[in-house]
């Protein structure tokens, strides 16, 4: 079906007047069985893949912010293909949200309708960067953390939660991949190279304990063999960070887990300032444009 | 009613119908050679075609699903329904030798196997893997240039005999 412009062609199915890039997407999920499985409780379910997919798209959201920042065009293109498997892995999380506790609200609803408090990602995922040091090192704790997740995630009872799991797993691991190598070449490089490393490690490591502490959720949902208890990810996790400092020639800092607010953090909706600006960012649109379709 | 024989006739059509779609980021591919059309079946009197998406945020799964659907549509199948099928996931090891020549002749290093191991992934430093085979001039003399490419599935690769920059097609 030829059209004359790119516009014509992608206004096709849709009243243009309310056009927006992205517009006409389709469920990601269409035609699959989202039924809650047995003896799950499916606001846990929702709950949980809320948590896995707020960490997805706040950590997508910041990778896009590199875009024209990076410093060489490869490394703008892998800072684009992370954000986009992340985007997507984000995608089906929250649609498999809104079948799972019934209320059907769409990936749209979530991504770009819930305030502050209702965001459960890591603070690890909404973390400024100071450089493209700081990034990688981020980006390494962050993969490392989320490829042994999903591998363990991959055998959930549900099935839908299993396949998401499963198919990030192959993207985790070129994106761990690209983080370690980076940071061996900035550890074992110049004399500055290795001190912005040695800072980005300093920088990120308050926000790792947070990663490995279960929520009430998560251990219910664990013990239905549906969700991954994230204190059983700390062996691995070590282990592989353990690897990549040493071949960067660094050490890993001591440091105390960033304080959260009466106990709560990031999956109880207490974030840190820089959250807020970049929800702000994030939603500006859709909440300036009410009702426009994405 | 559609007697047996009518409809195992009916979804070969479709089968054929729904294979011929291109990917639109790599137009010489159709989803068939892509190994991402898994299923053709009638339920409940209706047309269901599954297909399986390749990166969880590649674009042309959208594309290409409108597209099965409305060229169905336009053979007659009306109310022809595409769905999504997660599991088991896609693989490279899934494009078809069809599928691996096309994309050769295209200029596209196609995939090696993929290794698959149960339980933790080791970190591997990967660099690479073996060398890519030129898809210009077939030399074993290249490199990876860069890990992530134009598009979700390719990475950068080099030629040092014939001097020529290639795209290789990742191995998931």
């Amino acid at each position: 079906m030829p059209f004359d412009t790119a516009y014509e062609a992608i206004t096709e199915e849709n009243d243009s007047e309310r056009w927006a890039f992205g517009t006409g997407f389709t469920d990601p999920l269409a035609g699959v069985d989202t039924s809650v499985p047995d003896g799950v409780d499916g606001a846990d379910l929702a709950a949980y893949c809320l948590m896995l997919g707020d960490d997805a798209l706040v950590m997508s959201h910041r990778l896009q912010q590199w875009l024209a920042r990076a410093p060489e065009l490869e490394e703008e293109t892998a800072l684009a293909n992370i954000a986009l498997d992340l985007l997507g892995q984000a995608r089906l999380l929250f649609t498999r949200a809104g079948a799972a506790d019934g209320t059907g609200r769409t990936e749209d609803d979530y991504a770009f309708l819930r305030g502050e408090r209702e965001f459960r990602n890591v603070r690890l995922a909404e973390a400024t960067d100071s450089d493209f040091a700081g990034l990688i090192a981020r980006l390494l704790v962050f993969s490392t953390w989320r490829l042994a997740l999903l591998t363990r995630l991959a055998r959930s009872a549900d099935p839908v939660l299993a396949a998401v799991a499963a198919q990030g797993v192959k993207e985790l691991t070129y994106h761990r991949d690209y983080a370690a190598q980076w940071l061996i070449m900035l550890g074992d490089g110049t004399s500055y190279s290795r001190e912005r490393a040695a800072a980005a490690l300093t920088a990120v490591a308050p926000l790792v304990s947070e990663l490995f502490e279960p929520t009430a959720v998560e251990s219910r949902l664990a013990a239905a063999g549906v969700a991954v208890d994230p204190s059983q990810l700390l062996a691995e996790f070590a282990d592989v960070i353990a690897q990549v400092v040493d071949k960067a020639t660094l050490t890993w800092p001591k440091a105390l887990g960033l304080a959260g607010v009466s106990g709560q953090a990031g999956r109880d909706g207490i974030h840190t300032e820089a959250m807020g600006f970049l929800l702000a960012e994030l939603q500006s649109v859709a909440r300036a444009t009410p009702g426009a379709t994405w | 009613m559609v007697t047996e024989l009518a409809a195992t006739e009916l979804l070969t059509r479709a089968w054929e119908i729904a294979a011929a779609v291109p990917d639109p980021e790599l137009p010489a591919l159709t989803v068939a050679d892509l190994g991402i059309l898994r299923e053709v079946t009638i339920a409940d009197d209706r047309l269901i075609v599954y297909l399986t998406p390749t990166y969880s945020g590649c674009p042309a799964l959208h594309e290409m699903r409108r597209d099965v659907a409305s060229r169905l549509a336009e053979a007659g199948f009306a109310g022809a329904e595409v769905r999504a099928m997660l599991s088991p996931p896609w693989s490279t090891d899934m494009i078809t030798s069809d599928g691996r020549r096309k994309l050769a002749e295209a200029g596209l290093a196609p995939p090696r196997s993929v290794s698959k191991a149960e339980g933790p992934v080791p970190l591997t430093l990967f660099a690479g893997g073996p060398p890519v085979a030129c898809p210009r001039c077939g030399s074993a003399d290249t490199e990876r240039t860069a890990a992530f490419g134009s598009t979700a599935c390719k990475d950068l690769r080099r030629c040092r005999a014939c001097g020529e920059p290639f795209e290789h097609i990742k191995e998931i």
